[in-house]
């Protein structure tokens, strides 16, 4: 379909985003404040806890959810003044799926390309051509019950690209999925950026926003905590993490080594002493001797390059690992 | 245009998945069918004993279709309530489709299922001893029609409002029930005191009944024709309008 759609710059900006739902007497602030940009042909990673307003903030840029403040333009088009433009320009493959399983994988890809305006036969060719892609032709007219989950979320894609849109809205693309499957989207979504798909995802995957996003932004309570590219952020982090693995002595260990000129940042949680430092392959031993002198011990030590994780313990106080987990 | 155009789409996409699981057939004329069989001959007795000239039958089974409608249309929001969670709903809202047509798309289908549903009620009944008249029999569905575009398209706002069907369910139940009771489908209301006949003249399906009575017995200068037609159709102007803006409406 030919609409006008910007070949360079952002294509998606946001500003001052904000959501606000009222649940009796108490108002909740889900998103405070967003704002982002998108440039054209990137995927961005939208990365945060559960309840963090990744999925309220998608919904807005989706004409799902009236922001309650700010504004959105996506793809040329203003959110707020021309959502029937944005939506003819944007795909949106929300996270619990969106397919009848009384209807087959090809029945729901040609309605689809009916509701984006195609005619009878461009609707079938294009549907097609997306079971092609997504490599669903042998399921193509099988019932929608009988697919596996990745199969599902497949056609789920495939739903949300039978328009060719400018900006497809991925939100959480892989949860629930094995690893097999997840690494097969995470090529699926590859080949849309190659194919000049701009990709917008949410995540709460640290190793998916490392592998899969150009550039991502951190969410944490309704606001952005952090953004660039995944090197940039683990720079900010600033040299590697030392960790240190201490019976007890937590904080007499933090004492000890706290005001050393090498080290950046210290913090402590459950028993474990996280170090930022300069330059890990020699603080290592410096941190042993001065633990020595001190006649403290060391259980565990460990030294890693900053991961993402890393980067939201450090604008947060808190592991995006423990909050997946919980 | 294009609303005509997703209409259709809707229609067709909501029918043919209909199809595929035709339980809905039986269970939709069910009680129906058991009033017909275990009460219509009770009542073809007490109207015998009480000499009246008008068939038992052809008082009685216009009033079942206007159950029949009824109840194909009241609990259609069980079907949206399975779409909500789907997600098919809001993959629909993230198109530029007509959000009209994503009512009248349902409610249409839900319309061609209830006239089938009637027909089959209509044949169940001539060996009971029901006499028909085409002209009566094509009048009167069309109220049957017209109630139905007025009762679906509430059952699919009280759906998306409640989402929920242990939300839904009482309440479908706990409107329909009365207004079925005060509807003289069942027994004439010419035999309750005031009070009741007060209530039921409050009742816009009791004016429904009356008035596909009437078309189908083709007693053409009945007034309650015009006042029943006239009622259900400005109810189905309110339904459609109400429901096409729940629909539109982005979800809060």
């Amino acid at each position: 379909m030919a609409h006008e759609r910007p070949t360079s710059g952002p294509m998606i900006e946001t500003r001052d985003l904000r959501r606000t739902f009222k649940a009796r007497k108490t108002e909740v602030e889900a998103v405070r404040g967003v704002d982002l940009t998108v440039g054209t042909g990137e995927i961005f990673g939208f990365l945060g806890p559960n309840g963090a307003g990744k999925t309220t903030t998608l919904r807005m840029l989706a004409t799902l959810l009236k922001p309650t403040a700010g504004e959105a333009s996506i793809a040329g088009a203003d959110l707020r003044s021309e959502p029937q433009q944005v939506r003819e320009r944007i795909g949106y493959v929300p996270q619990g799926g969106s397919t009848d399983p009384a209807e087959t994988g090809r029945g729901e890809l040609v309605i689809q390309g009916r509701l984006y305006g195609m005619n009878k036969t461009d609707a079938q060719q294009r549907a097609a051509e997306v079971l092609a892609t997504l490599d669903l032709e042998a399921a193509a007219d099988r019932k929608i019950h009988t697919y596996s989950g990745g199969m599902k979320r497949r056609l789920d894609v495939g739903l949300g690209i039978v328009h060719r849109p400018a900006v497809l809205f991925l939100d959480e693309p892989t949860t629930g999925l094995d690893p097999q499957a997840r690494a097969r989207m995470w090529d699926e979504i590859r080949a849309l950026r190659e194919r000049g798909t701009t990709v917008f995802l949410t995540t709460h995957y640290l190793e998916e926003a490392d592998a899969l996003a150009d550039r991502l932004a951190i969410i944490d309570q309704g606001r952005i905590v952090a953004g660039g590219t995944a090197d940039e952020l683990k720079r900010q982090v600033a040299g590697d993490v030392v960790t240190l693995g201490v019976n007890g002595a937590t904080e007499r260990v933090l004492e000890t080594v706290r005001l050393q000129p090498f080290v950046r940042e210290a913090t402590s949680e459950d028993g474990v002493v996280r170090l930022y430092v300069e330059r890990g392959e020699t603080a290592v031993p410096q941190i042993l001797r001065l633990l020595d002198g001190a006649g403290l011990e060391a259980a565990s030590i460990s030294l890693h390059r900053p991961s993402l994780d890393d980067v939201f313990l450090r604008q947060t106080g808190r592991s995006l690992r423990d909050e997946a987990a919980a | 245009m294009k609303t005509a155009r997703d209409t259709w789409l809707i229609f067709r996409r909501s029918l043919i998945l209909t199809l595929r699981q035709p339980t809905w057939l039986i269970f939709g004329i069910m009680y129906p069918v058991l009033y017909l069989v275990f009460f219509g001959p009770l009542l073809e007795g007490a109207v015998g004993q009480s000499g009246g000239d008008v068939n038992a039958y052809n008082w009685f089974v216009p009033g079942l279709l206007v159950q029949v409608a009824l109840f194909g249309s009241a609990f259609v929001g069980f079907g949206l309530i399975a779409e909500l969670r789907y997600g098919v709903v809001e993959r629909m809202r993230v198109t530029p489709m007509s959000r009209t047509a994503m009512l009248l798309g349902r409610s249409l289908r839900d319309v061609v299922l209830l006239l089938v549903q009637a027909l089959i009620m209509v044949a169940l009944s001539i060996p009971f001893g029901l006499t028909l008249d085409p002209a009566g029999i094509v009048l009167s569905f069309g109220v049957l029609a017209l109630l139905g575009l007025a009762v679906a398209p509430l059952s699919y706002a009280a759906a998306l409002a409640l989402k929920s069907e242990d939300a839904f369910a009482p309440l479908i139940q706990g409107v329909t029930f009365p207004l079925l009771l005060l509807s003289g489908i069942l027994l004439p209301m010419a035999l309750a005191p005031q009070w009741l006949q007060t209530l039921s003249d409050i009742n816009p399906l009791t004016h429904a009944v009356d008035a596909a009575r009437a078309l189908f017995n083709s007693d053409w200068g009945n007034p309650e024709i015009a006042i029943g037609v006239g009622l259900t159709s400005v109810l189905a102007v309110v339904a459609v309008w109400v429901a096409a803006r729940t629909f539109g409406r982005a979800a809060s």
